[in-house]
């Protein structure tokens, strides 16, 4: 096949055995490819090479507090849902340089960062990632002010997603609205297929970029019951989420609430241990740092991650002004389910569950909202 | 005369709005104009408290002598505002001293009298009491704020 | 007579995270723990006007940035000045700086206060503390062209007298130009002839019209809550009365996520707010 063959919305059906061209066809472009790979337990993203490096034939079983590997009977690469990380690590570094600055005879001078040249081949990016990255595409390159590392790798990036065949056991795309089916962003979207000892991907074309790159693979033009096929596994995945949320007024919800007991609650649970911001693949937060050398000649600025729920994320000179955990509890839901409507035009939340497995005491964030919902006269509920 | 002026003084000032005309007149009937100069004590803790005041124009320093430190201003009160509340509460003594800061304009109300008359009449035991409240409530409430000292820093 | 404060953009690198350097000309010792410094680009720093009630992030080599609002004359362009209190160590460390030394700067941040619109008003300003230095560039826009606005009123409160801020300047203003500045401190002093008592006890009998006045205000937010009760008192509709709030900030560009309050990032939908937005979540504990 030509590499003129494929438009956008085009599909084929890419063998397992022809897996590894997708490898060899990015990295020839220069692509630094990373994805899903087994580390410590669980499946992290990383480099990877070849479809060998994909977890295959591993599943995870997730609940809250609770994430273990399982093995599948079967040999599928993308047979699980998602894992601690998130891609924003790739794009939105945890820990970046800002500038240098050093002394000299008029003062000090700054060295800005040279520009950065990253370039990223996401493989395995599913439906619930994919609106995330738009999110937080909103939060850096939407307002008046654009992170330009951000903005350059972003630019830079290529995104294989993936339909996802398994829900996972706390996930909720579903009624968030956000997946199982991948449908923007990407440049290209498989759905993994394996029947009666056959092994293949259905490939949709998303972009330009994504076609060029599908016509370098070996392929063929899908059937009718292979697009079907597809369609089905991804509509079993919705029936069988782990989780749900009612979104609707949530936003509302939560405005009224303010002062509802359930903060109490959940602060007595809370270890404010900062897990599910650090695994959300939405939350942004960071906080910068100076540095100096021993001679105190030469400075750095540093930006890394940070959390809302630290004590010194609110500190103004004498105090924090949430101090304590109910309140930053209550700061991090809000923010993620009503406020970043009011910030960013949408919710903070995707339904990936990864704050409900990552907790270590299992906090679930759609129970909270339905205990609150459940009290709360306004929306019906009992006081 | 002087009692006519006085009255209609009185009905402008925020504080006697809505009293009843009669009352308006036995109030207006205790009252007469004070003046006080700079520096001038206007009363002293300790002394029998059988006045309150209507400050018209000036500053009165409300305050304490300690020992060793002198006179300190808990708080001023200017135009506008009433100074005085002991003469509504046994023993009627004054708790504080009060000093004209600048050259001060007062009207000053016969407490004694205005006492006796609430004592007969309840009804304007009640109104007056009711103003005095208020006047309270502001300046504890203000004096909260001062005590809280917002401005220093509280690392 | 709605108004929004407008987000005005800042900083003209392309990367807004990086600061152009400035050189400190002047320096003064306010009180015994405020300062103020005159600063000017050095050579190749391009700079933009600012406008009353927006903010600066000023660097420290080596030791931290901290966002300090600007407090002196925007027709001094391109000067900048600001007034500092000593709270932590980047602001030690400023204190320390001397003329000739350099600065990092980045901004103008945030919304500012509204001025020229308001034609015709009577402004009512209160500041309280450091509060006074935010609100400084909007007295000098309004001396300006003092004949477009009616009564501008001035109501100051501090700690003591020697905390008091731009002392000789306010006498200045209040005798050359027609402006009433009421000062009041929370602790007087045996040589201190003025008003004692909050800054909250001025506003009730000020004489001013409700219905056609812009309340500014700027200072502790305890303060600022009291002040609202009395001017609601007065009848100053929340749509006319501004204030400036405060919180954490490490960006000022709206990416750290730190100066949150409520939903507003408060370095690009503040610091100045006009009073009817953040109600729903002003004076919340813990917002």
């Amino acid at each position: 096949m030509s590499k003129d063959c494929f438009q956008i919305g085009d599909c084929a059906v890419v063998e397992r055995e022809h897996f590894d061209s997708l490898f060899e066809a990015l990295k020839a472009r220069g692509y630094e490819v990373v994805g899903p790979t087994v580390r410590e337990g669980a499946i992290a993203y990383d480099r990877v090479s070849c479809a060998t490096d994909l977890p295959c034939g591993w599943t995870d079983e997730q609940e809250g507090g609770k994430y273990r590997l399982k093995r599948r009977p079967d040999e599928a690469l993308f047979g699980y849902a998602v894992g601690p990380h998130s891609w924003k690590k790739f794009y939105f570094p945890s820990v970046q340089r800002l500038y240098k600055a050093e002394l000299n005879a008029d003062g000090f001078r700054i060295t800005p960062e040279p520009e950065d040249t990253k370039k990223y081949a996401f493989i395995g990016v599913r439906a619930c990632e994919l609106r995330a990255i738009s999110i937080q595409d909103k939060v850096f390159t939407g307002g008046p002010y654009v992170d330009p590392v951000y903005k350059s790798r972003r630019s830079h990036l290529f995104i294989v997603a993936v339909n996802c065949a398994v829900a996972g056991g706390t996930c909720f795309c579903a009624s968030m609205g956000t997946g199982p089916k991948a449908s923007a962003g990407y440049d290209l979207a498989l759905t993994e297929i394996i029947d009666n000892g056959r092994h293949g991907f259905l490939v949709e074309v998303g972009s330009k970029g994504g076609a060029e790159i599908l016509g370098e693979i070996p392929s063929r033009p899908a059937a009718g019951e292979e697009k079907l096929a597809a369609d089905r596994i991804v509509e079993e995945t919705s029936r069988h989420m782990g989780r749900s949320m009612d979104a609707s007024d949530l936003k509302e919800l939560l405005y009224r609430n303010y002062e509802h007991p359930r903060w109490d609650d959940v602060a007595n649970r809370c270890l404010t241990c900062a897990n599910c911001t650090m695994v959300c693949p939405t939350c942004f937060c960071t906080t910068v740092e100076d540095v100096t050398d021993l001679t105190g000649e030469h400075a750095e600025r540093w930006r890394s991650w940070d959390s809302c729920f630290t004590m010194d994320f609110s500190y103004i000179h004498g105090g924090s002004i949430r101090a304590t955990a109910k309140s930053r509890y209550r700061q991090w839901m809000t923010h993620k389910l009503a406020t970043w409507i009011d910030q960013f035009g949408e919710s903070g939340c995707v339904g990936c569950g990864r704050c409900i497995t990552w907790c270590p005491v299992g906090i679930d964030i759609t129970e909270e909202v339905r205990a609150i919902r459940a009290s709360d006269p306004a929306a019906g509920g009992t006081p | 005369m002087e009692t006519h002026s006085l009255e209609s003084v009185i009905r402008q000032h925020v504080f006697f709005d809505g009293l009843e005309d009669r009352y308006v007149r036995f109030v207006a009937s205790c009252a007469k104009n004070a003046s006080f100069q700079a520096n001038e004590q206007i009363f002293r803790e300790g002394e029998p408290a059988d006045n309150f005041y209507f400050i018209r124009e000036g500053l009165v320093s409300v305050e304490l002598t300690i020992p060793q430190r002198g006179p300190k201003t808990v708080q001023t009160v200017r135009e506008g505002d009433v100074l005085g509340w002991s003469w509504l509460t046994p023993p009627f003594l004054w708790h504080f001293d009060a000093r004209a800061l600048q050259r001060t304009r007062a009207l000053v109300f016969d407490g004694t009298c205005l006492r006796a008359k609430c004592e007969e009449d309840h009804d304007l035991g009640y109104e007056i009491l009711k103003r005095f409240t208020s006047v309270v409530t502001e300046r504890l409430d203000a004096t909260r704020l001062q005590l809280l000292d917002l401005y220093g820093t509280h690392a | 007579m709605a108004h929004m404060p407008e987000r005005a953009v800042g900083t003209e690198a392309s990367d807004p995270m990086v600061p152009l350097l400035y050189r400190i000309e002047g320096k003064k010792r306010e009180t015994h723990d405020t300062f103020t410094l005159d600063l000017r680009p050095k050579n190749g720093s391009r700079s933009v006007l600012f406008e009353p009630g927006q903010f600066n992030m000023l660097y420290v080599f080596g030791v931290g940035e901290v966002p300090i609002s600007i407090s002196g004359n925007a027709a001094a362009f391109p000067a900048l000045q600001h007034t500092t209190r000593v709270v932590g160590a980047v602001t030690k460390a400023m204190s320390l700086l001397e003329p000739g030394d350099t600065v990092g700067v980045r901004g103008p941040f945030g919304s500012h206060w509204p001025v020229a619109e308001m034609t015709g008003c009577d402004f009512v300003i209160i500041a309280g503390g450091i509060g006074l230095a935010p609100l400084r560039p909007v007295l000098y826009s309004l001396i300006r062209e003092r004949a477009k606005y009616r009564r501008i009123i001035l109501l100051y409160g501090t700690r003591r007298p020697e905390d008091i801020l731009y002392r000789r300047e306010l006498e200045k203003w209040r005798s050359k130009f027609d402006l009433e500045i009421q000062v009041t401190v929370d602790q007087g002093s045996s040589r201190w002839k003025g008003n004692v008592g909050v800054v909250t006890t001025l506003i009730g009998r000020c004489a001013f019209e409700p219905a056609h006045s812009v309340a500014l205000l700027c200072g502790p937010e305890v303060m600022m809550r009291f002040a609202l009760m009395e001017l609601q008192k007065r009848g100053v509709p929340p749509e006319q009365t501004f204030l400036s709030m405060e919180r954490n900030m490490k960006c000022a560009i709206g990416f750290c996520g730190h100066c949150q309050f409520g939903p507003m990032f408060i370095c690009k939908d503040g610091p100045v707010f006009r009073f009817d937005r953040i109600a729903p979540v002003f004076g919340k504990a813990e917002i």
